[in-house]
């Protein structure tokens, strides 16, 4: 797991996504070309809201959307368009933490059994073992392991989704909204974990909210979807202060503050910012 | 950055709680074998039926040693003999003199060898059939669905006496056919199954992690398809039973091997002469896929927990209320000039056997006109509960353990009729999600006319022009079109603003809204906010809006309570308690609120 | 909604041909046996050789079917090989036999279901219960031996009602009702039994959705939130549950005629199967076929009409 020179963990390039629903309809473009880096160890956040594309940009970087066209390359290898197999020896680099945290693991398997489901080599032994540092790694009990996933809360099953990302050691997480079903505290933690993860094992994460506080919260880089296109691109304390398109200043004005007399002020701002633009859409 | 805390190992004892507060529902899917089966041996039913069911096979394995007579032992002077007669045989005797108790005995062989059949055929075709549809999809899907509609659309037996000039009268291919007309009763099954679990996320979370279709199918799938199938093998082998005797009574069966169907055949020909001749026959046959039916149902029962939920038995729920009325109340009279006030409001669900568990306990709150109220909380904190108890709305499961709903002097929650007439012209509901709370079978114009005339006497017409303009109102751009529409054909946002006008069309004082923003993009939510704040100062209107979201509280309320674990932690006025929140829960809320800008 | 009618309308046409044609190439494929059965077991080789020849047994099944089809395409079913009889004629006489049953039983399944349905899911209590006992009852107890019980019973036992035998309508519309009574009963403990349990669970479904919840916060009473909102939403299940029904209880119907001794369609396939009378066996399954299409088409249309998604799309 050598790294190439400086150059990006991931890179999409000119990604088009398009859905066919009849033969003789239009496809759907979902995704209009889109291009994205990720170094090794940065989180890039995606924002946007329903509609925008960003979770097929996510599920296209884990070989689960149709690429139509343009390439998607983790460490200079394209992974995009591979057969099931070749993708277990070339992309076992990239795993994914999604939404739900109860549709995303079998209810009827052990927790043990989901963290030791994607491990193939090594004994049995190792391969406890290996599920016991897993469930330490994500601050669960060792004996965890023995019960079912309908027997923990949603922000124990997510850390549970962590642990079982975490079991191919990858170098990059795609974080598909993880705790937009959680709890603000239970939020909290499970995005306190996910930052201590990298500092550990320096793992770059695509991390996809629709919520800017999460995602600044998490984000190196920002990137702002609509239609299906990166209208902006920044750090991520340049989208959420002074952000330019116009789009990202809706977004942002949008947002609500957790403060009343802020929250109040950005009110107003919202207002001139709407008749601004519609007057300028008007000239 | 700094208000994302690292976390310490371990678990936090709010994090460990599974779901405290929310209606326990049967979430549980009940596959774990052993307590499946447990709840199997608990049921008297259940356990009658697979007794009686081993009883049969005992009965035809070893039928050559229970008989007191060979099938075809011909005794003439017991022909058409009553059972329970004089004579020797103890079921009375058919027309040709045989030993009708032998005969039933002797034919349980055949029974037994059908129900192999039929299960086998149907359970390996359908199942089969239904993984490879579910697993390749496309064409194979198409044609495979086909042909099972095809055959189901069939009356099995219709064209098993069709095929019986091909077949001729051999029970065990009749009963082998039978067994693929029955299958797309178990290919259905199993795609529906398959279907379902493909679009589950740890079916996606095993692809990424590298595992092989293959793989997939035998760990997720066919472990999911297990115990629908052994549920419906009970119904299978009950209708496989009733066909097998049909065909029998019907005469296509082999008139020199004795059969249940075929007993019962000579019986009911005889039927002037014997009548109680078809009793035998007749019930075994009955009992037989009695016991079939009732061992389906209660697998069902067992492995899918099914609804029927054991409900709180009344003296538990006495119990609890007398508890919550002894406690000492501080007031139970009105806030003073406050549009509505709820006192000791508490709640209860039915928790395990027949205990009941209170999810919302002594909830004080109150209204003012033009006050937009935040009821702020986490999930499981009974926030919503509280809701639906000021609307009288409360699923039917959850009792009210005590305390009172005080709208202008009277209490809406021991009065059903007050609160009903109430509804809709004083207190109006917005809810969270806008596209499930509209019907979708119906323009949005006819629906929000029938609720309006529910409670306003209006023309039609006058109604079509008051509700026109609260549309546009609202903000809809073109009311007319909308008033047309069906509810698929507009957007959530657009969906939400026609709930807020039902809500508004009988000009209430009160507006109970149970996260009306949660559904939501957030640049429509705030459109929504802007609309509910100018509705508040137009009208007047008290608001309860319950939220977990700490930026629509900054946002619209003006007063703030905070809920935990069915009780009220904190009350204060909105910057006051931003600014200085008192209790320790309320300061967590706040620190975990992240902020898209500040630093 | 006018391609989707057409969509279904082809793909019930698609069904006829190919069940009919499946069915064909069964019953159809060993001529020698047919030949030998129509003539007995005493005739001799050359007598059954020469029979096949003239009955058209000697020719490919294949060829036979498509003669058969040109038949069907100029409205005929072929010719009894027994009484030479047209299949048309003789369908047409025990049609009304069937049709009258399952007509009646259908109609009353439909109205008894939506009602007890509708009010088990609505009130629970007793009513519900017992209706979960009926609908058990139902499934566990056959139909025919339902008949067989209702023959002891009232028309033996008591000697209220006619046991077996069929009044032509026309000859005496007062006997006809009372010769249907007991064979209507006899099917509509099953199909009740499992029609009203399923659209009670149709029924409840639509009562726990949120929008049911919504049109009570608006001040609209239970009634008419149950008979403007609930029974549209619940209508497009429950025609399915009808049209599986109607079909289970066609073959149903065979046993009952036999029961009641009523010469309807079912009996007349089960006298002809027996003696090999082919085309008539097979003129028999295709009215059944035809019912089975036309029931499932009106569902589906009905359906989808009722289903703004489809209707306007």
């Amino acid at each position: 797991m050598t790294t190439t020179d400086h150059g990006p963990l991931l890179r999409v390039e000119d990604l088009v996504v398009e859905y066919r629903s009849g033969r003789l309809r239009a496809p759907k473009r979902v995704i209009d070309d889109v291009s994205l880096e990720i170094a090794p160890g940065e989180t890039l956040g995606l924002v946007g809201e329903s509609g925008s594309g960003k979770t097929t940009i996510g599920r296209a970087v884990l070989g689960l959307a149709p690429v139509t066209s343009g390439r998607i390359l983790l460490d200079g290898t394209q992974i995009s368009g591979l057969r099931r197999r070749e993708r277990r020896d070339r992309a076992r680099g990239v795993q994914a933490i999604f939404q739900d945290p109860y549709s995303s693991l079998n209810p009827s398997m052990s927790i043990a059994d989901i963290l030791a489901e994607p491990i193939r080599e090594g004994t049995p032994a190792s391969r406890r073992e290996r599920v016991r540092e897993l469930l330490d790694a994500v601050g669960l009990p060792a004996d965890a392991g023995r019960r079912r996933a309908r027997e923990f809360s949603g922000g124990q099953r997510q850390r549970i989704a962590i642990a079982r990302a975490l079991a191919l050691r990858p170098r990059l997480i795609i974080c598909d909204e993880p705790t937009s079903a959680l709890d603000m505290s239970t939020q909290t933690r499970v995005l306190g974990l996910l930052r201590d993860i990298q500092a550990r094992t320096d793992v770059s994460y695509l991390f996809i909210s629709h919520d800017l506080g999460v995602v600044r919260a998490m984000s190196d880089r920002t990137a702002v979807l609509l239609g299906g296109r990166v209208v902006e691109e920044g750090t991520a304390e340049q989208i959420a202060r002074d952000p330019r398109h116009p789009y990202s200043r809706r977004l942002q004005m949008a947002t609500p503050v957790a403060d009343p007399v802020l929250q109040a002020r950005r009110r107003e701002e919202r207002a001139t910012l709407l008749r601004e633009q519609a007057r300028s859409a008007a000239a | 950055m700094s208000t994302v805390q690292t976390t310490q190992a371990g678990l936090d004892a709010r994090d460990a709680r599974p779901e405290a507060g929310t209606p326990p529902g049967p979430r549980d899917d009940g596959r774990g074998g052993d307590a499946a089966l447990r709840r199997l041996l608990h049921d008297p039913l259940a356990l009658g039926a697979m007794g009686y069911v081993a009883l049969v096979v005992v009965v035809g394995v070893f039928a050559p040693l229970i008989a007191p007579n060979s099938p075809n032992f011909v005794d003439l002077s017991q022909a058409n003999a009553a059972p329970f007669s004089d004579g020797d045989f103890l079921l009375g005797g058919d027309s040709s003199g045989r030993d009708v108790l032998s005969r039933l005995l002797w034919a349980t062989r055949g029974t037994l060898v059908a129900c192999v059949i039929v299960l086998v055929v149907s359970t390996v075709v359908g199942v089969v059939g239904g993984l490879l549809a579910g697993y390749f999809r496309g064409r194979t899907e198409v044609v495979a669905s086909w042909i099972a509609d095809a055959i189901m659309a069939l009356p099995g037996i219709v064209l098993l006496i069709a095929l019986y000039s091909v077949i001729g009268p051999s029970i065990p291919t009749a009963m082998a056919v039978f067994g693929v007309l029955i299958a797309p009763a178990n290919y259905r099954l199993v795609r529906a199954v398959v279907a379902q679990v493909r679009g589950e996320l740890y079916i996606d979370a095993a692809k990424v992690s590298g595992l092989s279709d293959l793989r997939i199918v035998f760990r997720h799938v066919l472990t999911a398809v297990r115990a629908p199938i052994l549920i419906q093998s009970g119904y299978v082998l009950a209708a496989g039973i009733g066909i097998q005797a049909g065909l029998e009574f019907l005469g296509l069966g082999n008139p020199s091997v004795p059969s249940w169907g075929g007993v019962l055949e000579q019986a009911f020909s005889a039927i002037y002469l014997n009548p109680q001749g078809v009793v035998a026959p007749a019930v075994l046959v009955s009992l037989t896929t009695l016991a079939f039916v009732l061992l389906g149902n209660a697998l069902r029962d067992a492995l899918q927990g099914s609804g029927r939920r054991r409900a709180a038995t009344a003296d538990r729920v006495a119990e609890a209320r007398a508890a919550r009325a002894a406690r000492p109340s501080p007031s139970t009279a009105p806030e003073a000039e406050a549009l509505v006030t709820v006192r000791g409001l508490a709640i209860g669900y039915p928790d395990g056997e027949s205990d009941v568990r209170a999810v919302v306990d002594g909830v004080d709150l109150c209204v003012h006109r033009g006050e937009i109220h935040g009821l702020v909380g986490e999930s499981g904190s009974g926030k919503s509960q509280t809701a639906f108890a000021m609307l009288g709305l409360l699923p039917k499961d959850a009792t009210v353990l005590g305390g009172a709903v005080l709208f202008d002097g009277a209490d809406l929650l021991a009065d059903p009729r007050a609160m009903r007439r109430a509804r809709g012209t004083r207190i109006a509901y917005v809810p969270q999600e806008p596209m499930s709370n509209l019907d979708p079978t119906i323009t949005i114009g006819r629906q929000l006319t029938l609720g309006l005339r529910a409670v306003k006497r209006m023309s039609k017409d006058q109604a079509r022009t008051h509700l026109l303009g609260l549309l546009g109102r609202v903000g809809i751009a073109d009311p007319e079109a909308v008033f047309a529409m069906y509810p698929h054909q507009i957007s959530g946002g657009m969906a939400q603003r026609v709930l807020i006008t039902g809500a508004i069309a009988g000009d209430p004082e009160l507006i109970v809204a149970d996260e009306p923003t949660t559904a939501l993009d957030v640049t429509v939510q705030a459109d929504v906010l802007a609309l509910l704040r100018e509705l508040r100062d137009e009208r007047g209107l008290g608001m309860l809006l319950v939220t977990h979201d700490l930026g629509v509280v900054a946002d619209i309320c003006d007063t703030v309570s905070v809920m935990r674990h069915g009780t009220i932690v904190e009350h204060q006025e909105v910057r006051a308690l931003f600014a200085a929140p008192e209790h320790p829960y309320t300061r967590e809320l706040l620190s975990s609120a992240l902020d898209p800008e500040e630093a | 909604m006018i391609g989707f009618t057409l969509r279904r309308l082809a793909s019930a046409l698609l069904l006829v041909v190919v069940v009919t044609c499946a069915t064909f190439l069964l019953i159809f494929s060993d001529g020698a046996t047919i030949a030998r059965a129509t003539l007995g077991e005493s005739a001799t080789q050359e007598a059954v050789e020469a029979k096949a020849v003239q009955l058209g047994l000697d020719q490919p099944v294949v060829t036979q079917y498509l003669d058969w089809v040109q038949g069907v395409l100029h409205g005929s079913l072929g010719n009894s090989y027994f009484t030479g009889e047209p299949v048309t004629a003789m369908l047409l006489t025990r049609l009304p036999v069937t049709l009258s049953l399952t007509v009646i039983v259908v109609l009353l399944t439909a109205l008894i279901s939506v009602l007890v349905g509708t009010l088990a899911a609505v009130r629970g209590g007793w009513l519900d219960r017992g209706l979960q006992l009926l609908a058990v009852a139902g499934a566990a107890v056959p139909g025919f031996i339902v008949a067989i019980i209702l023959v002891l019973t009232v028309a033996v036992g008591w000697g209220a009602l006619p046991a077996t035998g069929y009044v032509p309508v026309t000859t005496d519309p007062g006997g006809w009702a009372r010769s249907l009574v007991l064979p209507v009963l006899a099917i509509l403990v099953g199909s009740v039994g499992g029609a009203a349990q399923q659209f009670r669970g149709a029924i409840s479904d639509v009562l726990q959705q949120d929008f049911v919840r919504t049109l009570r916060s608006r001040g609209i009473g239970e009634f008419p939130i149950v008979a403007r909102h609930v029974l549209r939403a619940a209508a497009a299940p429950g025609l399915t549950i009808l049209s599986l029904q109607t079909i289970g209880m066609l073959g149903g119907v065979v046993l009952i005629e036999q029961v009641f001794a009523l010469p309807g369609v079912g009996d007349l396939a089960l006298e002809t199967t027996m003696r090999s009378d082919v085309p008539v066996v097979m003129g028999c399954v295709v009215f059944t076929v035809l019912v089975v299409v036309v029931v499932n088409l009106v569902a589906d249309v009905v359906g989808a009409w009722i289903n703004p998604k489809v209707r306007l799309a």
